[in-house]
Order: C-alpha cells, then sequence, then structure tokens
C-alpha cells in the first residue's frame, strides 16, 4: 500500500479530513525551508503539498510567485528540492508527499530520470499544473511505474464530458482547484464546491482534496466538513514573505510558521466533530 | 480533406502538434476553454459569412493589400538581388498585428464573449488590440511589462486614447513573457466572459494555427504581387522572428514551393554568445512555456532566462512551435541580427528609401543587407516590412546618442 492510500485509510477510519500545507522547497533558503516542513507531521499535517520552484509561474497568484522567486533567488533548482525530500524522509516515513510544479523543470530534468530520482528520494505524487491529461502519458507512464501517483486536477469548468478524461490515469487523489482563478486570490462558495464534489464523487472512488482560496483556519474547517482534505498554500508562504520581510531569525520564522500551521490543522481536524 | 502527403502545411494535428512541437499545455481551468475555442475557430473557419466580413475588414479597415513595393535605392545600394518590400507599415496601425487581431475579435464576438484580453511587448500588438476592441465597442485590458512601457511609451498612450486599459506588469524581467503570464492568469479568473486575443504564433493550440492562417494574407499577397511583375515566385523570402507571427504568415504560403528559400532572422541583442540576446531558434533547447511545446531560451535546471533585444517585440524567450518545426525539418532556416546590426539598417532604410522601419523588421533587413550583394542581379528577395518605425524614435535616438 502507497504512503497516500495508506494515509487516506487511516483517516478514512478516522472520521477526519486531511490538513494539506503547502510549502515551496528553498523558501526562505534551503535550510529554513526544511525546517518548516520537518515540523509539519508533528502539528497535524497529514500530507505535505511541496511547491518545486518555477519561473514563470503561470498559474499562480502574487504570494505563491513571490515565494518561488525568493526560492529561486537562493539557489532552488529541481536537484535540491529531491534532496530536500530526501533529508524530510530520514525521519518520517509516513507522511505522503506531492510535489507541485510545472512541467518545464521536469521536462529539462528528463521524465524517466525524474521519475527514478523523485521515487528514490520518496516523492509519493505529482501535481504538473499545466500537464493536462492530454499532454501527460510521457509523465504518467515513468512516474507509475515508479509507484508515483498522478493526482489530477479538477476546476469549477470542468464539465462532464472532461471529467471522464481527467479521472482516467488519475491516481493517489484527485484535488479540486475550489474557485475558478489562480491561487489565493479569489474566496470559494461553500455550496458550489459541496455540489462539484458530489459530483467527483459520483464519477470516482478516489479522495478528493480542495485548495485555491483557502486562507484561514475558519475556511479550512468548512472545507473539512465536505472534502476529504484541505490544502492552504498562499496564507502560509505570503506568513514566510512577510517575517522574512521583517528580518525574523530562521528559528523565529519556522516556530511562527508552525504555530499558524497548526492552527489550520487543529480546524480541520475538529471539523467533523 | 487535405489529400497532399508531401505538405508541410498540413500541420497541426489534431492535438495541435506539429511534429514534437505545439499542443495545449494549460491549467484543467483552462482546458475545456481552449478546447471550445477550437471548436468555435473550426466553425468559424467553415462559415463564408466569417470570411465575407473579415475580408471586408481587411479591405475597407486595414487598407489590404498594401504593396509589394521595388526598393530600387536599396537595390543599387546593396549591388545584387533586387529587393521587395511587404509593406505591412502601411497597414492601420501600423504593423501587421491587426490582421490576426480583426480575426480574433470576430471569432470573440461568435462566441459571445464581451471582454478583451492581450499581452504587448513593443506595443504593436497592444495597439492593434485596443484599436479592434474600440471598433467593436468592447472593454480592453492589454498587459504590458514595465519595462516595455518605459521604452514604448508612444505605444502606451495610444492604447490609451483607443479606450483600452494598460496594466503594467512588474513580475519576473517585466517584458513580454511576463505580460502574457499576467494575461493568462487574468484569463484563468475571468474565463467565462473573457477573450484572449494573442498577438504571436505561439502559446496553446489552436492559437499558434489561428494567428498563422489569420497572417496568412501576408505571403498569399506577396505570391500575387510577386508574379504580376516578376512573373515568377520569390526567389527569397526573409522576415523578422520574436514569437514569429508576421514570419510564419510570411512563409507558410511558400513552403510548399521548393525553389523558394526561406530565412527567418532572429533578435542577436549584443551578440548570440553573450546572455542579453533572444535568438530562441539559434541558441536555445526544447522546453514547455505559455501553453505549448518549443524552443526556449532556458538555464541548465529548466528556468526560463530574459531575453534582450533593443526591439521589444523580439524580445522573447520563446517562439511559435511552427517555426521549432519548421528548423528542424529544415525547411526554413533561422539567422540572427544584432542590435547594432538592427540599428544600421534601420538608419540605411530611412536614408535611402524614406522608409522608417519597426526596429522589429531592422532585424530582416540587416540579414538582407548581407546576403543580397552576393545574389544575381535578376534573384528576387521578398522581405516583410512589418511594421513602421515611428514607435521606436526614442529608443533609436537613445542608442545613437541624440537627445530628443
Amino acid at each position: 500500500m502507497s504512503r497516500i492510500e495508506a494515509r487516506f485509510a487511516e483517516l478514512k477510519k478516522q472520521n477526519r479530513a486531511a490538513f494539506v500545507p503547502f510549502i515551496t522547497a528553498g523558501d526562505p533558503d534551503a535550510d529554513t525551508s526544511l525546517a518548516i516542513m520537518e515540523k509539519l507531521p508533528a502539528i497535524g499535517a497529514d500530507l505535505i503539498e511541496l511547491g518545486a520552484p518555477f519561473s514563470d509561474p503561470m498559474a499562480d497568484g502574487p504570494a505563491v510567485q513571490a515565494s518561488s522567486l525568493r526560492a529561486l533567488k537562493a539557489g532552488a533548482t529541481m536537484h535540491k528540492t529531491l534532496e530536500m525530500v530526501r533529508r524530510f524522509r530520514k525521519a518520517d516515513n509516513k507522511t505522503p508527499v506531492i510535489l507541485m510544479g510545472y512541467y518545464n523543470p521536469i521536462h529539462h530534468y528528463g521524465t524517466a530520470k525524474f521519475a527514478r530520482d523523485a521515487a528514490a528520494a520518496g516523492v509519493d505524487g505529482l501535481i504538473t499544473v499545466d500537464l493536462p491529461p492530454e499532454e501527460d502519458e510521457v509523465l504518467c507512464v515513468p512516474a507509475n511505474a515508479q509507484g508515483i501517483d498522478i493526482v489530477r486536477l479538477l476546476a469549477p469548468t470542468t464539465n462532464d464530458h472532461r471529467l471522464k478524461t481527467v479521472l482516467t490515469g488519475a491516481s493517489g487523489f484527485l484535488y479540486y482547484v475550489s474557485v475558478a482563478g489562480v491561487t489565493g486570490t479569489k474566496t470559494f462558495d461553500a455550496s458550489e464546491v459541496e455540489a462539484a464534489l458530489k459530483r467527483i464523487h459520483a464519477a470516482s472512488p478516489l479522495p478528493c482534496c480542495v485548495g485555491f482560496g483557502i486562507k484561514t483556519p475558519e475556511q479550512a474547517g468548512q472545507i473539512a466538513r465536505i472534502a476529504d482534505g484541505a490544502v492552504v498554500g498562499s496564507a502560509i508562504v505570503d506568513r514566510i514573505r512577510l517575517l522574512s520581510a521583517n528580518g525574523a531569525k530562521a528559528a523565529e520564522l519556522v516556530k511562527d510558521v508552525a504555530g499558524f500551521c497548526k492552527s489550520l490543522a487543529d480546524s480541520v481536524h475538529a471539523a467533523r466533530g | 480533406m487535405n489529400d497532399r502527403p508531401n505538405s508541410l502545411r498540413t500541420g497541426p494535428d489534431a492535438n495541435g502538434h506539429f511534429g514534437a512541437y505545439g499542443g495545449r499545455f494549460v491549467a484543467e481551468t483552462l482546458m475545456p476553454l481552449v478546447l471550445d475555442l477550437e471548436k468555435a475557430y473550426e466553425d468559424a473557419k467553415n462559415d463564408p459569412k466569417f470570411h465575407a466580413e473579415l475580408n471586408g475588414l481587411l479591405k475597407d479597415y486595414v487598407g489590404r493589400p498594401n504593396p509589394l513595393y521595388y526598393a530600387e535605392r536599396l537595390t543599387q545600394h546593396l549591388g545584387g538581388a533586387k529587393i521587395y518590400l511587404k509593406r505591412e507599415d502601411l497597414n492601420h496601425t501600423g504593423a501587421h498585428k491587426i490582421n490576426n487581431c480583426l480575426g480574433q475579435i470576430l471569432l470573440a464576438l461568435r462566441m459571445g464573449k464581451t471582454r478583451i484580453i492581450a499581452e504587448t511587448g513593443a506595443g504593436q500588438h497592444g495597439v492593434a488590440t485596443a484599436t479592434v476592441a474600440a471598433r467593436f465597442g468592447l472593454p480592453c485590458i492589454v498587459y504590458m511589462g514595465e519595462v516595455d512601457i518605459e521604452r514604448q511609451k508612444p505605444n502606451v498612450f495610444r492604447m490609451n486614447l483607443l479606450g483600452a486599459e494598460v496594466r503594467g506588469v512588474s513580475s519576473g524581467s517585466r517584458t513580454l513573457k511576463d505580460a502574457m503570464n499576467e494575461a493568462i492568469r487574468d484569463w484563468v479568473a475571468n474565463v467565462h466572459d473573457t477573450f484572449y486575443i494573442i498577438g504571436s504564433a505561439a502559446g496553446m493550440h489552436p492559437y499558434p494555427m489561428m494567428v498563422r492562417d489569420f497572417q496568412c494574407v501576408i505571403g498569399d499577397e506577396i505570391k500575387t504581387q510577386m508574379m504580376a511583375v516578376e512573373k515568377k515566385l520569390p526567389d527569397l523570402v526573409v522576415a523578422c522572428v520574436g514569437g514569429g507571427s508576421n514570419a510564419i504568415g510570411t512563409f507558410h504560403p511558400f513552403l510548399d514551393d521548393s525553389s523558394v528559400e526561406i530565412h527567418g532572422v532572429e533578435a542577436a541583442g549584443e551578440g548570440v554568445n553573450t546572455h542579453r540576446q533572444a535568438a530562441t531558434l539559434t541558441k536555445g533547447t526544447p522546453g514547455v512555456l505559455h501553453g505549448s511545446r518549443s524552443y526556449l531560451l532556458q538555464d541548465s535546471n529548466g528556468q526560463i532566462e530574459e531575453a534582450h533585444s533593443i526591439s521589444a517585440g523580439l524580445d522573447y524567450p520563446g517562439v511559435g512551435p511552427e517555426h521549432s518545426w519548421l528548423k528542424d525539418q529544415g525547411r526554413v532556416k533561422y539567422f540572427s541580427a544584432t542590435d547594432k546590426e538592427a540599428m544600421e539598417a534601420f538608419t540605411l532604410l530611412s536614408r535611402i528609401e524614406g522608409i522608417i522601419p519597426a526596429l522589429e523588421s531592422s532585424h530582416a533587413l540587416a540579414h538582407v543587407a548581407r546576403i543580397a550583394p552576393a545574389m544575381p542581379k535578376d534573384a528576387a528577395i521578398a522581405v516583410t516590412l512589418s511594421g513602421r518605425g515611428d514607435k521606436d524614435v526614442f529608443t533609436a535616438a537613445a542608442h545613437l546618442g541624440v537627445k530628443i
């Protein structure tokens, strides 16, 4: 059983939704970023979404764009991102790690070599924003062969006809983009998300997490009542921006970010009372 | 149906691929829209009314056909092949960009879209988009890098005058690629009512095909006009390549004419072996950006590098996927010209023909100036003068050390 399957089976038994924090690998620098990641399981992160920095993140809003650029400025590369996962795995062999990013750095790395290296480092799933089902065979095949799941995105614009296309070849879990827009800008409408989840669950047995537009513990709790997991990204990386800009020391930054993530996790875990 | 198995003009395939290039590399939110757009374009293509309306506007609003002008003094000066200039600079708005914008806005209207967005580098595509939006009464937002806003102030003013809102983009290199990122983000957030008019033969399928089709009027006219004066096809056609829209429109009608040699000219900036250049096909490697697989300027980790050219319209680290395919096929040869060479051609054409060319087009002219002298006197070159240089006078003056 994969780490992702095991984790969702466990959550189902406990009747809880997953809290899935997103951070960008190497933001604000490699060591601080790893220190934040290492704290996440203890404060209640059920899965971790790790952003692989890209110079042109066209589906992301200002907060994630800026975190990507901070990481690149501090020397982040795909090799270093995988190295970060490898180091994380030394102390944690249970928390699933999902790499989220854009296709070009993977294309440049070489998809077959990337799949091998990512699996060896301990990556469990891939979300490649600009690689739709129509184009992703080149990554799907080598990734699946290495036991890595391809996590597909579904959006408010995904109609029933496309739903079938997107679900074919999806594995691990599904990711529902709760707003038509870039990350961290608009706010979701809970009743619309609920209706979309009904449609998705009727078509697929895979768990479905929801992200884009969840900023506060209250909103995370709201999503946790209706979805299998709540992803929070922009609000976390924007906190990293603010602390870095104010000259916070690494230890202080890690503590503050972990504290914020704990408030999100607590709200998600208490949601189903 | 196309039954020419040996034709180079049949691409792309059903998924928008030109060989290994092209495709639709977009987020899921956009995917249904991109598919809708493709269907709407296929419908329009088969509707005689759509073509009749577009052709009417191209004639009476743009002023087509524009001349294929024999540049007699330039020919004498260079002392070789006869040089003909395809005068896209004489179009309404002063560049080839309007050909495509008219096609796309008619499509937007057919699809019931009520809001227009665009990206622009030099501002020529922004002006053309603002123009057609004004003509059809639709609100228009143009994304433009802050660096480009600074070096193309006259065009920013023109867009405002035409009623468009110009939004400065401060991310990344603050040039064309970042403007395109921002336009895509706007599109993702406003999918229900917004039509994105892409100005380059780049981006996700169906844009490279659609932009090419709308720009093929350039090459089709060259063919007819050259036949009328020279009683033959040109021996060589030349155009500048940034994203590559005027070039693909010039080249495509000639791809199956094996007697016609085809040259594209990229911007080498401060030199093709420096980091300040934009010669994507000459120095780049295949990758994925802005929705398609194509040659890109990228570093050893797959991060996109910043391009540089004196001409804002060529300052782009990618290139249209069909050009990438044509390069690999060997059908089109791609060269480059530096900032300095382009400036020399800019000055030369102004002095010798009384025509101030756009800095973009000056790259094509620089290449012609290099090779025409060695060609026979009865050979004919058609070079596309994609735009006029009025917008570039501030940049040119600064380069020449003149204060205006």
